[in-house]
């Protein structure tokens, strides 16, 4: 653990403006060189319900939101009276007096009523009981007001000078109020250092792509991929990229296709249901060879699901997606760093190998706001189109679009060239573009372009870095995962350390082609495994079942929309070492 | 072909693809892919600057007969992979080949939208009122009354309207075609080729395997080109009005013409410079990575 490692909750309602003492939060810590990470459990709605904010800070990096609150800001009478009860000694409860009533605190919780109408004046907004939280926040942490003003001047300053005076001013206030009534936190923020960025997981993706040379991407809004789309409707014109959104998910993969085989590079995303209706453009992208990204942000379904709430219930639609049996790439990264650091990689893989990748998320990555160090950003990435025929050359008037190689990779032309013309088939073709499907399927033919796909997957998986065990080679558990549950994980083995459990981790980011002798042999070599998943079946395990026929001695699960807390995983691998049940479900404390 | 500083004008047989039709003898669709051939000969188009894009369906092997840059894609996709591929290389000429079936029915979502968005692509329909490639059901412009495999008590449902239906949408050009008048076909394809904007091109080409209604004998005394009467092809009410219209007259030729609308890639400042989006650099300057980067701080 961290010396600081505080969190941080706001509740309210949707509407209530939730999302802006989250940014200045964030903005504010990540100024100050302060690790950031935020959770939003929210519902598919504009205005009311329940949001729940919780941003954890630490002096080091930090992957999840922590197991407890150290501080919540009530922002309506609903957040005091689901939370309350969860909090013990040495919290603190910041309100606006004026509307909410405290409710039974416990020992030891230290309550903020805050008259938010004496601080700010009468008719002032009501959103400004927001900027009074934030500054008793910040007073009860020891961060000097400088520091708030200059993120709320960075906040407002587009909506005007006025507004930003307004904020300064009640802010003080409250913040002399708060040093005047109030004891401060028993963690103190650490003092600055060096700043650091604010990014979305979604944004990740976005920039990846635009740094590996995206040229057209193409959408249509659901969540929650859909952070990527603003994104680049944002920055699309001062980057050139071509950004589109149209009538369907359809249109979205066949326009992907098509902007692909013209010959950009060429990306779309969406979530689950969006998925299902690319799923046969991706099959066309497989067949007429052409490079295509697909990334799918999964929350919890099945069909609409809860679109807010996150969930790694999509692999085998993944994994099957398009009829057929075709090569594809598939992905999972764990969070948005690998994400950002992977992309890149990803469109090399599709544009050599000529085939569809889709990259898996999920809403607790690709929702996800934390800090990162800007020095890790690196937008200029190799760059490596394959084997891309961009003019013309000797084999034009005989060129032969999928012609037979060793490595299964047929030189790729562009339409425009001279002397290179051919017509790309979703029908089973020859070498020469040929259509075999129509009038005579050759069966010797058939057989020898369906070998020429496939062995392509030979060379992608040679490329690909096979899993490895991270931690203690003789740790008495192996805790196994995939996608977005790397980072408690990874926490959970602290903790377990600090318990006196040896634990190492098995991190799975590479699903197909998967390296299916090096997870055997890595498995093979553990004293005990225990499978993490946010699904009810075992999705994951499933798979790796099929592909080493290992099986994994237990399973923790999770899927109620929430995603799994540090404690969750720690209690469980110490009741499954003790005889306790080979399936662990977590309890959701938190209800939102 | 390997000096491209050369354009050599060419024949309709040069635009021969690498095999022959397979269509039914008698087949409408010759008389399109022939009317094609003409139509680029005609505008001097070379083979290297022309994408033919098609769905599914035997209107849909297109591609495959005609010599050219070409995409064979999914039942009733053909138009969004066009999108994406003249959005990528604006500087093509991109042809859209299809069927009533693939066009109006499976990929009726897109007709729609496509025609708002008015790209810069010409979308011939060859339509024979029937699904001939599944050997024989309704189609999305069979008349009510007609009996197929699937509707053997015949249809009750009312035919799409493709030319009323792509002048509302926004189709910029909206013309239709007979292939008993190859001529006249030609004519509209150079026509529907030239013109900057989404250019639906809807063709009575006869199945004579399978639609023993609408034939060429049923079309031969109907048919009326609009160049014949007065017609005003800037006046959407006037198109529209003339498109409803079936019965001992059917009209074919330009229905609906406007230039005063933008293309969707003239409105698209990415495409102002730099040529085709396909042919750039790629890759971020140092200046573009470092404003997105100090957004983030």
């Amino acid at each position: 653990m961290g010396s600081f490692d505080y969190v941080i909750s706001i509740g309210g309602a949707a509407g209530q403006g939730i999302a802006t003492p989250g940014n200045i939060l964030a903005r504010l810590f990540a100024r100050r060189g302060i690790h950031m990470y935020a959770y939003n459990a929210y519902q598919s709605i504009i205005r009311g319900g329940h949001s729940f904010l919780t941003v954890r800070c630490s002096d080091r990096e930090i992957r999840t939101h922590g197991d407890v609150i150290d501080l919540i800001i009530c922002l309506n009478q609903d957040t005091m009276d689901r939370h309350l009860e969860h909090l013990g000694p040495g919290t603190s409860v910041i309100f606006n007096s004026d509307t909410i009533e405290p409710g039974e605190a416990a020992e030891g919780v230290q309550l903020c009523p805050m008259a938010v109408g004496e601080l700010a004046g009468k008719g002032s907004n009501k959103l400004i009981q927001n900027t009074v939280s934030i500054a008793v926040a910040c007073q009860l942490l020891g961060v000097e007001f400088s520091a708030l003003e200059d993120v709320l001047d960075f906040q407002f300053s587009a909506k005007g000078e006025e507004l930003v005076a307004e904020n300064v001013r009640v802010a003080k206030a409250a913040y002399e109020h708060s040093a005047a009534n109030f004891q401060p936190a028993a963690q103190q923020a650490p003092q600055p250092s060096a700043p650091l960025a604010v990014w979305a997981g979604n944004q990740a993706f976005a920039m990846a792509s635009a740094s590996a040379g995206v040229k057209f991407y193409c959408a249509y809004p659901m969540s929650p991929s859909t952070g990527i789309l603003h994104w680049m409707a944002a920055n699309a014109r001062e980057l050139g990229i071509m950004v589109r959104q149209v009538e369907d998910e359809i249109s979205v993969i066949c326009m992907t296709v098509g902007a692909a085989h013209a010959g950009c590079r060429s990306m779309c995303a969406t979530s689950g249901g969006g998925f299902a209706l690319m799923t046969e453009g991706i099959g066309a992208a497989a067949m007429m060879e052409v490079p295509i990204v697909v990334v799918n942000v999964q929350r919890a379904g099945p069909s609409t699901g809860v679109p807010t709430k996150t969930e790694q219930g999509d692999l085998w639609q993944v994994l099957g997606a398009s009829q057929g049996d075709f090569p594809k790439l598939i992905l999972a990264p764990s969070n948005p760093l690998d994400a950002f650091q992977t992309i890149p990689e990803v469109f090399n893989l599709a544009d050599k190998y000529q085939l569809p990748a889709i990259i898996v998320s999920d809403l607790l990555i690709s929702d996800e706001t934390s800090t990162i160090d800007p020095k890790l950003l690196d937008m200029h990435p190799v760059i490596d189109r394959g084997e891309l025929i961009t003019e013309a050359g000797e084999e034009a008037g005989n060129y032969e679009r999928y012609k037979f190689t060793d490595s299964g990779i047929s030189p790729r032309a562009l339409p425009g060239i001279p002397g290179y013309e051919h017509v790309v088939s979703t029908d089973e073709h020859m070498p020469d573009g040929v259509l075999i499907s129509d009038e005579f399927t050759h069966p010797h033919k058939r057989r020898a372009m369906v070998e020429k796909r496939q062995s392509k997957m030979d060379g992608l998986l040679a490329e690909l870095a096979p899993p490895a065990i991270v931690g203690p080679a003789d740790a008495e558990v192996t805790l196994v995962g995939w996608g977005s549950t790397a980072g408690v994980i990874q926490e959970a083995i602290e903790q377990l350390a600090a318990a006196g459990v040896v634990a190492n981790h098995l991190h799975f980011k590479w699903l197909v082609p998967f390296h299916a002798d090096e997870a055997n042999e890595l498995l093979s070599s553990c004293k005990r495994t225990i499978i993490v998943e946010n699904n009810y079946t075992g999705l994951f395990h499933r798979y790796l079942r099929s592909e080493t026929g290992f099986t994994v001695d237990g399973h923790i699960r999770k899927y109620d929309g929430e995603p799994f807390k540090p404690h969750h995983l720690t209690a469980a691998v110490q009741d499954q070492l003790a005889g306790g049940e080979a399936l662990s479900v977590p309890y959701e404390e938190i209800i939102v | 072909m390997s000096d491209t500083n050369v354009q050599i004008s060419l024949k309709p047989k040069d635009f021969k693809g690498k095999v022959d039709p397979d269509w039914c003898p008698g087949c409408g669709d010759f008389g399109v892919l022939s009317g094609l051939q003409r139509a680029v000969c005609e505008l001097g188009l070379q083979p290297h600057e022309i994408l033919t894009i098609s769905g599914i369906g035997c209107s849909s092997n297109f591609p495959g007969f005609f010599n050219s840059y070409g995409m064979h894609t999914l039942h009733g996709r053909a138009l969004p992979h066009a999108s994406g591929a003249k959005l990528a290389n604006h500087e093509m000429n991109v042809i859209v080949t299809g069927g009533d079936g693939d066009g109006y029915g499976i990929g009726g979502n897109h007709f729609t939208h496509t025609s708002r968005r008015n790209l810069d692509i010409l979308y011939i329909v060859m339509n024979n009122q029937i699904y001939g490639l599944t050997t024989g059901q309704i189609s999305p412009t069979s008349e009510v009354g007609m009996k197929t495999k699937s509707t053997p008590f015949g249809s009750v449902e009312l035919p799409i309207n493709p030319i009323a239906s792509a002048i509302t949408a926004g189709a910029t050009w909206v013309a239709r075609g007979y292939t008993g008048n190859i001529k006249q076909l030609t004519r509209l394809i150079v026509e529907g080729i030239q013109h900057e904007g989404f250019a639906l091109l809807d063709v009575f080409s006869p199945c004579v395997t399978f639609n023993k209604v609408n034939t060429y004998q049923f079309f031969r005394p109907r048919v009326q080109p609009l160049e014949d009467i007065e017609h005003d092809a800037s006046d959407w009410k006037a198109g529209i009005e003339k498109a409803m219209l079936w019965g001992d007259v059917i009209h074919t030729g330009v229905f609906f013409e406007t230039n005063t609308r933008l293309t969707l890639g003239e409105q698209e400042p990415v495409l102002d410079e730099g040529g085709p989006l396909a042919f750039r650099e790629l890759g971020l300057s140092s200046e573009q990575t470092e404003r997105v980067i100090s957004r983030m701080m």
